[in-house]
């Protein structure tokens, strides 16, 4: 196990005590194998107690330890120190207002995620003594890629739409609303289109693709709002050219 | 201080926080619900969970198998009326969470797909790829969603429950976001908060499972129950402890030692079975306690491969191929790849055990209340008991499903019995205590204990006397420490004297949290002379049914170790015996 000194350069804001924010150095004896979350623990443990930010589960799924490294939007459990140089940089995630240090105000995409219905709105009701709903592996595969989303926000830090338009619903939430819409078992089709058929919805989406290249879980949410677009199309032309033909 | 006035409160919403609220607000859309967590749901260590949920739904299987597998499992520590509550219900929850959408895998009709799981008889487990916990979390969270009576509290820290002439009245919180403490005042509080792993250095528990919901109960008055039974998972990453799922082995995979010699035969679970045709309830599909413990066999004679993060034995997969290793585990292959730089591919995995599951935790009766009126618990910081001295893998996921539910149902009953109202005043006083303990620790100077130094001898002290197997000796150590710590923790003090999002008091409370867990952990395991399950003494290497058919039972005491009692398990049909991982062969 190899161990390099490197520079931590993490940005600092106390809303309480700096009027702006600042960043502060840590030099870190790393292992190799270390990942960002690592150093930033090291200094949490032994250099100062007053870091913030936030991690649980250090395999990459809980979702929380996302941050700007080095300028890009990453998990820090799964941004490894030797793909970085001896100075690395950490910030909170960009386009989310800072509540302290690392530390985000995630309360915008919560609330998106809220609005897009991100639930079974069943055909029609099944009782749990009807057992389980038939669902071929084709049909699981259809919306599979769009349920690993951990919510981490790396895509809405990538997403220079979001950065320019705050209103935009953003990737993560418009995959999970498309992510129900593929569902067999699913017919809520109809009320996530009012939600994210509009100017708020995909229709900001520009395809610029930052997106999926940050997706830590590969879920490609540029291809989901593709998707969306195509189908509301389709929708728009058979609700205006062919009004006799079924939605 | 602001109070939040609620029918029911519940503390944690991981899955069986969740799944409580969801039964809430489900049953009576009138009730109001405070769902209160230090995290974000999806950020929960439910999400970490791989292999799959638990159910009996195909036709080659029964009731009767998944109750002798479970109380077989856990050494006969199990409470079998509690366990054949939690079979019953465990189809009907399962079937529930497919309607609300979980992305359950499938075979090709159509139906849902189980897979095999160590020591259970048939094919049993419910699993979404390997990321089951993941799916059910998530599921469970955007379900929730749609019930406006569930009100999240999101990064709130439970400080202290709010007990008053024998009920519980509610809890006090701290909010992150800005420091301030909130008095919820709950008509019944339920404590969801899960296990406390992290009292332990190498754990595959992310850093939020630190036993705050234990303790809340513990210095309530709430007795821990069993807290001695800690659960190692046989196949942990080395250097990260990050967890390989038991799908790993149900799949096919196989353990070796250095010798490429599979040891599992040696400790009772042979003879060997073809390789990549794994055969249930033997081998590598023998129970998790058997398989950890064969590890430190093999480390004592020397069977183990010599890695920089220590002793290892081998997983190797490598004859699934890579299309099954794809499809069935491709967290296992990005998380070995990401981690170890080991493709499973393409060479066996180095693994060791690692501290997973507390079998322990805030005792319960079979409809999750606790012997505190007004509280129920549920998930692993309870102990109810289906899990007895050693937890089958895939009972768990399902145990968050049927008794976050039985713990709401429970509160609804209780409040319609028309429990005695709080009394504000009391109340008030008490919740002023709780914001005097926090301001104290802000005003207090000249600390001679760090709160990470703590930490480390904590984890030091567990790991040394209270982990695989277990001795007088060490476990007196152990006891003595964890003690010792206790009372230097009056000796913090807190380097951030900031409200906003101040996590040097977070871990600061984590740490009280975890400090009186690992003490109930070792002192029940010192006074249990016996070895049974997880618990294993080499002093005293039998089971005893006469003497420790018992759970144990541990009070809280401020500054003495706790005390202890004992409490008969339940029988109903199943009389001790042995456990058989012949596979029936002999």
């Amino acid at each position: 196990m190899s161990e390099r000194q490197i520079q931590l350069e993490v940005l600092r804001y106390n809303p309480e005590t700096d009027s702006e924010p600042h960043f502060q150095t840590y030099s870190v004896p790393c292992l190799n194998e270390w990942v960002v979350l690592d150093a930033l623990n090291y200094v949490k443990d032994n250099l100062d107690p007053t870091v913030a930010y936030r991690w649980s589960c250090h395999m990459a799924v809980c979702g929380s330890c996302g941050m700007m490294v080095n300028g890009e939007p990453k998990l820090a459990c799964k941004a490894f120190i030797r793909e970085y140089s001896d100075n690395i940089r950490v910030e909170p995630l960009v386009h989310f207002p800072i509540e302290r240090d690392l530390v985000t105000v995630a309360d915008d995409f919560m609330e998106k995620l809220t609005r897009i219905k991100p639930f079974i709105i069943p055909k029609e009701q099944r009782p749990v003594s009807a057992g389980e709903y038939k669902q071929s592996p084709a049909e699981l595969l259809t919306y599979k890629q769009y349920t690993l989303c951990i919510n981490c926000m790396l895509c809405y830090a990538a997403c220079p739409e979001y950065g320019s338009q705050p209103e935009f619903i953003g990737p993560a939430a418009i995959t999970l609303a498309h992510r129900y819409n593929q569902d067999s078992r699913d017919g809520g089709r109809d009320q996530r289109q009012e939600v994210i058929a509009t100017h708020e919805g995909v229709w900001i989406c520009s395809f610029v693709g930052a997106c999926s290249e940050v997706c830590p879980k590969h879920v490609d949410p540029a291809s989901a709002l593709q998707q969306v677009k195509v189908a509301s199309t389709v929708d728009w032309y058979k609700e205006h050219l062919m009004p006799w033909g079924k939605k | 201080m602001e109070i939040v006035k609620t029918d029911v409160a519940i503390i944690g919403a991981g899955g069986a926080g969740l799944r409580a609220a969801i039964a809430l607000a489900e049953t009576d859309p009138k009730l109001t619900i405070a769902l209160i967590s230090k995290v974000y749901p999806m950020r929960s260590h439910t999400c970490a969970a791989e292999g799959g949920a638990a159910g009996v739904i195909k036709p080659d299987d029964s009731m009767d198998l998944h109750f002798g597998d479970t109380v077989g499992g856990g050494d006969w520590l199990c409470d079998q009326d509690a366990v054949e509550y939690f079979i019953n219900e465990a189809p009907k929850e399962l079937i529930q969470l497919e309607h609300w959408g979980c992305p359950w895998s499938r075979e090709p009709d159509g139906s849902v797909a189980v897979r095999p799981f160590g020591g259970m008889k048939i094919k049993r487990t419910w699993f979404a790829a390997d990321k089951s916990g993941f799916h059910i979390l998530h599921t469970l969270f955007q379900t929730s969603l749609q019930f406006p009576s569930i009100r999240r509290f999101d990064e709130y820290l439970a400080t202290d429950l709010l007990v008053d002439e024998g009920r519980c009245h509610g809890l006090t919180a701290i909010e992150m976001r800005s420091g301030q403490m909130r008095r919820f005042q709950a008509k019944a509080v339920i404590i969801a908060a899960g296990g406390a792993g992290r009292i332990f250095p190498f754990t595959t528990n992310g850093a939020i499972k630190t036993g705050d919901g234990m303790a809340l109960a513990y210095r309530a008055g709430v007795p821990l129950k069993d807290m001695e039974f800690v659960q190692y998972h046989p196949t942990g990453l080395p250097n990260t402890g990050i967890l390989l799922t038991e799908g790993c082995r149900g799949e096919g995979g196989i353990l070796v030692n250095k010798h490429g010699y599979r040891y599992l035969q040696d400790y009772g679970m042979g003879p060997e079975t073809p390789v990549g045709k794994p055969v249930l309830k033997t081998m590598e599909l023998g129970p998790r306690d058997r398989l950890s413990q064969a590890f430190w066999h093999e480390q004592q004679k020397g069977n183990t491969v010599s890695t920089t993060w220590g002793d290892c034995v081998l997983l190797d997969m490598r004859h699934l191929g890579e299309k099954k290793i794809n499809e069935r585990l491709p967290f296992v292959r990005d998380l070995s790849i990401s981690y170890l730089g080991v493709d499973p591919v393409k060479d066996p995995v180095p693994i060791r055990p690692v501290v997973h599951y507390m079998m322990g935790g805030i005792h319960t009766d079979i409809n999750a209340a606790t012997p505190l009126p007004g509280l129920y618990a549920a998930g692993e910081c309870a102990c109810v008991s289906i899990n007895g001295a050693n937890r089958l893998g895939s009972n768990s996921l399902t145990e968050l499903l049927v008794f976050g539910r039985r713990a709401a149902m429970s509160a609804i009953a209780y409040i319609q019995s028309g429990a005695p109202a709080a009394k504000e005043a009391a109340l008030t006083v008490k919740a002023d205590a709780a914001q005097g303990r926090i301001r104290a620790l802000f005003q207090k100077s000249n600390g001679t204990e760090s709160i990470s130094g703590l930490r480390k001898e904590m984890t030091s002290t567990m790991e040394a006397g209270a982990g695989i197997y277990r001795t007088r000796e060490g476990l007196a150590d152990s006891c003595k420490k964890t003690g010792e710590l206790r009372g230097r923790y009056a000796g913090i003090e807190l380097h951030d004297k900031t409200n906003v999002y101040n996590t040097d008091l977070l871990a600061a409370l984590e740490l009280g949290s975890m400090l009186d867990c690992a003490e109930a952990v070792a002192v029940g395991a010192l006074a249990r002379t016996e070895s049974r399950g997880a618990h294993q003494r080499l002093d005293f290497t039998a089971r005893d049914d006469d003497k420790f058919l018992r759970h144990t039972l541990t009070y809280y005491h401020p500054k003495e170790p706790p005390r202890i009692e004992y409490l008969d398990v339940v029988i109903t049909k199943s009389k001790p015996g042995v456990r058989d991982y012949s596979g029936g062969k002999k």
